[in-house]
């Protein structure tokens, strides 16, 4: 192994600009005849448009342009698209509203955009947005998924408010096994709405060329090619090769900003309309109206044990909220990438799942860490926990019972599982979190007045997002392969581009250490490039845990091709026999000799091109590759969460946190642990803290962080991450994918450790002080009323 | 932000001219209550008259019988005043508790008392001793200087100098903090002086910071959590919110000055 290569814990090479202040973000480009956008909101969540009365704003000083949604329409702007086709369980196709940037005849959330300002300060478009008057005709609003049905139609293509229902599995099987059960566990979940809140707000910067007719978009995008496809061909901004998108370095995503939004499109266009480059930067609480939030689902869900306390079965019907409009990928997180996952770690023999997914009066959800496979896990692992009281079995005993022991082992819900080790991950943990000890620390938790529990989650996920064909069978409107470009320099250094796109997750370190580990070279001789559709060839951004499975393995094809021609050209120059040169530790050796030749020696060899027949062999050395995966990754774990109960006050503490995970290879652990870190952090979040609320009109009351609680440093115990690791046969690096797995398995642990404490499983997420307190509260008055 | 103009007296005459001739004029101290609600357009002065030059507002100055505390000194220099720890270490603990180190590193006893955010710290504090509001005009004493939310005693060209503390030897405080803006959900001030009492709300009350008589006739008997026990505050007239009931907000009343009068018995000593 190379001191900077896979498996070492090296300092992240970013980290340097970041905390220095150094770092260059969208808000951070400036460009000469900059103007400012400021976007006017609707602040009705449902409401006819009847006109908007700019003139006044217009006349105000320092503005360019006021457009609406009636301009945008005028100049055939197209709408912003869902681009995974789910079809209902009749056959029939996902009813897709039209969703223009700017609304132009009637709003469908607190937030929509009606129209934009393009002024020449940002104060100037602000006091000018003050002065539209828009004439609103408020129509009755529902943000409440399962009600949505019932409620006023809000878009007239969908009937009932219903996008689509959707199912997967053996409905037949599965009921007939639920009849044949012993015993049934039912249970009622709402998977709580969870806003974004990346440490950067979204933002857009846009220009025109009219010189060239082109436009160039800096944006806080997870995956700049994707967002030209879509804003070219969809919404018919410009051809592809007139639109450049740049997403330069982007203070985190969650997922949040692979869509493509208004927002973009409106700078785009105003930037041709009035000449002049349009900046627009989300301030927070507009982040809270206008980025796309995650979850939200209610479920009911019923497992069926045989007389063994084997799972028979298990059968789920969900209602996703996916908001007022569907979001870019909305309609797969619900479905492919949710029930598909519904059997966890078990081996279940039969599974049917129901998705009824409906438009509300609230912000668009899409994709948030996690994405579809978090909601899964909480059903699974909630399920079992519940199942295992009832039965009066120990919870990790019920769960070996099911372990899937086997591989390769088919689910009945599409995903073949391809490498696991799941008793070792449970012993492993339950080992380090000692929970053997657990009973002495209860009754000395309640010596203090507390109340102690411990939860398991043993949850598995689907990453290294996807096989092309496969996905592409299942609605994608796009293949999910990765891409990369090795560029050696005459001196030996490195660039590669990828398709791949960082905000957070490492990748100028960790795709470094990759080549670092091939070539010999320190990671410092690297340079990472991503995030420019004029730099890099195609690619398909950064979400789903896809960037080290399938980026990362793109990139070791582009490096075998290097690595073939190197080889040719140190055969001639060294004159012997191709067959004979071997490499190792970024050395070419002809074999049997002391005759070497260093990587950078070649590499100049091959720029210089003196010494090898450049008829025969091209010179150069720069090698492209394109990685479809065969399948998908299949990351594992448990984390063990113990919470105390203060029985006075409900406040609840997480005390201890244990994790291990079997990631397969891991090419920087000290990143890994980070990245477990930072999604144990967003899964208690969500089980603990984060609400968003609307009121019955539809508006949030929750919309800022004086009323919406994200984790904090306080809120943790240090945590106990471990790993172990079965490598993912289907890739060359054996990497399976790390970037979600905290915020998949947290909310079930920290469930399953609260209600193991109360002794009722009647709370929902998140588990506040107050719905501690109540629950504590029910609970004594059915005991006294039981007395 | 709209646009204002930015004033920099130095002496607290020349502030309180230039306050009263601006009747859209606000004072500028620590600016962490007055720069967000201008960031979000919520208010619009037309001249900010900024304390920071003017002399002799800082400072925590210990006397045998009170605690003195300029109008703009920082959350921060009272919380790690050795003098004000050495006296009365409850009363430090009140902006120990208030916001993050930012906010602690700029914001103002002053601004916070003029502000009077009905779930501030320093209101109950101020309350919950009979501290006495030392301003450019007069003397308010706590128990007439709080109005109902964001509501003072203050008239429009008046600045808080100086506060009042009495020394109590025995006071607490007691925070449950609000899970996402960490102010006070419900905050309880507990303290005794000699026999007088005082138990203070903040967080719970729709109109800001209040005193529970009940709590201070229970405790004029023995000052001790055990005479709360059995106590309740009803939860009529207490804010009710997505992060709290009224109920709940009731109950935590009593919890919280349950501990703070442990936690006063602990830092003064045994009962007496
Ligand atoms: C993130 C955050 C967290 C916070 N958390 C808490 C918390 O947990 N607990 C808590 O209590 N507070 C909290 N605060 C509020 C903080 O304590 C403020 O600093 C304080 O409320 C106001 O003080 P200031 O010096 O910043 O006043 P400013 O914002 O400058 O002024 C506030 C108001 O008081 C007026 N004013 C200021 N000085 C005087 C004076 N001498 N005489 C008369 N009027 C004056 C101003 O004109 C203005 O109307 C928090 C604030 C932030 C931003």
């Amino acid at each position: 192994m190379s001191a900077t290569g896979i498996g070492a814990a090296v300092r992240r090479k970013e980290d340097q600009r970041f905390i220095t202040g150094k770092g260059h973000y969208t808000d951070d480009v400036s460009r000469p005849g900059q103007t400012f956008a400021y976007f006017v909101r609707s602040p009705h969540a449902h409401a006819k448009l009847h006109s908007i009365d700019v003139k006044a704003a217009a006349a105000m000083p320092g503005i360019l342009a006021v457009l609406t949604g009636q301009d945008l329409a005028g100049d055939k702007i197209g709408n912003l698209i869902c681009g995974w086709m789910i079809h209902s369980k009749d056959g029939s196709p996902m009813k897709m509203a039209p969703h223009p940037a700017l609304a132009a005849t009637k709003v469908c959330y607190v937030g929509d955009p009606v129209a934009v300002v393009i002024a020449e300060t940002l104060a100037q478009a602000k006091d000018a947005a003050e002065k539209i008057a828009v004439d609103y005709e408020v129509l009755s609003a529902v943000t409440d998924p399962a009600k949505a049905k019932s409620a006023a139609q809000i878009h007239d293509v969908a009937p009932k408010n219903t996008i689509y229902e959707w199912h997967l599995g053996d409905s037949k099987a599965t009921d007939a096994a639920l009849a044949a059960a012993k015993h049934i566990t039912r249970i009622d979940l709402t998977n709580n709405r969870l806003v974004p809140n990346a440490m950067e707000p979204r933002a857009a910067l846009a220009e025109y060329d009219s010189g060239t007719d082109s436009l160039t978009l800096w944006n806080t995008s997870q995956n700049p090619h994707v967002a030209r496809l879509v804003i070219s061909a969809f919404v018919g901004m410009a051809p592809e090769h007139k639109l450049r998108v740049i997403a330069p370095d982007v203070g985190g995503g969650f997922g949040s900003k692979i869509f493509i939004y208004p927002e973009e499109v409106v700078c785009l266009w105003a930037a041709r309309r009035v000449g002049r480059p349009v900046k627009w930067t989300s301030d927070r609480s507009e982040a809270f109206l206008a980025d796309a939030h995650g979850r939200d689902h209610v479920t009911h869900a019923e497992m069926a044990f045989d007389g063994d306390g084997k799972i028979t079965a298990l059968k789920v019907k969900t209602i996703a909220n996916l908001g007022g409009y569907m979001s870019t990928f909305s309609s797969s997180v619900p479905t492919y990438l949710y029930a598909t996952l519904l059997s966890g770690q078990y081996a279940i023999p039969n599974i049917y799942c129901e998705v009824d997914a409906v438009y509300t009066n609230t912000v668009p959800v899409d994709a948030y860490r996690g994405a579809g496979r978090p909601e899964a896990t909480f059903v699974v692992e909630r399920l079992v926990e519940v199942g295992a009281r009832e039965l009066g079995l120990d919870p990790a005993e019920l769960r070996k019972r099911n372990f899937i022991k086997s591989f390769p082992h088919q689910t009945p819900v599409i995903m073949a599982y391809d490498a696991g080790d799941y008793l070792a991950s449970l012993k492993k943990a339950m080992e380090l979190a000692d929970v053997k000890g657990f009973g002495r620390r209860k009754r000395d938790a309640a010596r203090h007045g507390k109340l102690r529990g411990l939860g398991y989650s043993t949850y598995i996920e689907a990453c290294g997002i996807a096989p092309s064909q496969a996905v592409g069978s299942l609605g994608a409107g796009v293949g999910l392969w990765e891409s990369a470009e090795v560029r050696v320099n005459p001196t030996g250094s490195v660039e590669v581009l990828t398709g791949c796109h960082q905000h957070g997750q490492g990748h100028e370190t960790t795709f470094a250490q990759l080549v670092s580990e091939r070539l010999g070279i320190s990671i410092d001789q690297v340079s990472i490039v991503h995030g420019d559709t004029d730099k890099v060839q195609f690619g398909m951004g950064t979400y789903g845990s896809r960037s080290g499975a399938v980026g990362m393995s793109a990139i070791v094809k582009a490096l075998d091709k290097v690595e073939a021609k190197a080889k040719k050209i140190a055969a001639h120059v060294m004159e012997a026999a191709e067959g004979d040169i071997e490499f190792r530790d970024g050395k070419f050796t002809v074999a049997g000799t002391d005759k070497s030749m260093a990587f950078g020696e070649v590499a100049l060899a091959a720029y210089v091109g003196h010494k090898f027949p450049t008829q025969e062999i091209e010179p150069g050395l720069k090698e492209g590759a394109f990685y479809d995966p065969t399948n998908f990754t299949f990351p594992a774990g448990c984390h063990i969460c113990e919470i105390e109960i203060d029985q006075e006050t409900g406040e609840t503490e997480v005390v201890s946190w244990t994790a291990v995970d079997d990631f397969g290879t891991l090419i920087n652990p000290m990143i890994v642990e980070g990245q477990v870190h930072g999604g144990i952090a967003q899964g208690v979040g969500q089980a603990m803290i984060e609400q968003t609320v609307y009121d019955k009109d539809g508006q949030l009351l929750s919309g800022s962080y004086m009323d919406y609680a994200m984790p904090r440093a306080h809120n943790f115990p240090a945590f106990k991450v471990d790993t172990t690791e079965t490598k993912c046969p289907s890739n060359p690096l054996g990497i399976k994918g790390c970037g979600e797995a905290g915020a998949i398995a947290a909310p079930a642990a920290v469930m399953n450790a609260i209600t193991d404490a109360l002794g009722t499983e009647k709370i929902e997420m998140p588990a506040t002080s107050m719905a501690v307190w109540r629950a504590l509260q029910t609970m004594n008055r059915n005991q006294v009323a039981a007395e | 932000m709209y646009a204002f103009k930015f004033e920099r007296p130095t002496t607290v005459r020349q502030a309180v001219n230039l306050l009263a001739k601006n009747e859209e004029g606000k004072l500028l101290a620590g600016g962490h209550s007055l720069i967000p609600v201008m960031k979000l357009r919520l208010a619009s002065p037309s001249v900010l008259i900024d304390l920071s030059k003017v002399e002799g507002l800082s400072g925590v100055e210990v006397t045998p019988r009170s605690v003195v505390i300029g109008a703009m000194t920082k959350h921060k220099d009272v919380a790690n005043s050795k003098e004000l720890q050495a006296v009365m270490p409850g009363l430090a603990a009140v902006p120990g508790s208030i916001g993050d180190p930012h906010v602690r590193q700029v914001g103002t006893i002053g601004g916070s008392l003029a502000n009077n955010d009905p779930n501030a710290d320093y209101p109950a504090a101020t309350l919950g001793l009979g501290a006495t509001i030392i301003t450019s005009k007069r003397k308010i004493p706590a128990d007439a200087y709080f109005k109902g939310m964001f509501e003072t005693a203050l008239e429009p060209d008046e600045i808080i100098t100086k506060v009042s503390f009495p020394i109590a030897k025995k006071a607490a405080y007691q925070k449950f903090k609000h899970p996402a803006s960490g102010f006070a959900l419900v905050g309880v001030f507990v303290s005794k002086r000699g026999s007088e009492i005082r138990v203070a709300v903040t967080g719970a009350g729709a109109n800001g910071v209040f005193r529970v008589p009940s709590f201070e006739e229970a405790l004029k008997k023995r000052f001790s959590p055990k005479s709360l026990e059995g106590l309740t505050h009803t939860a009529a007239g207490l804010n009710s919110d997505i992060h709290a009931s009224a109920e709940y907000r009731a109950h935590l009343i009593g919890v919280m000055a349950r501990r703070a009068v442990a936690a006063a018995n602990e830092k003064g000593g045994a009962e007496d």
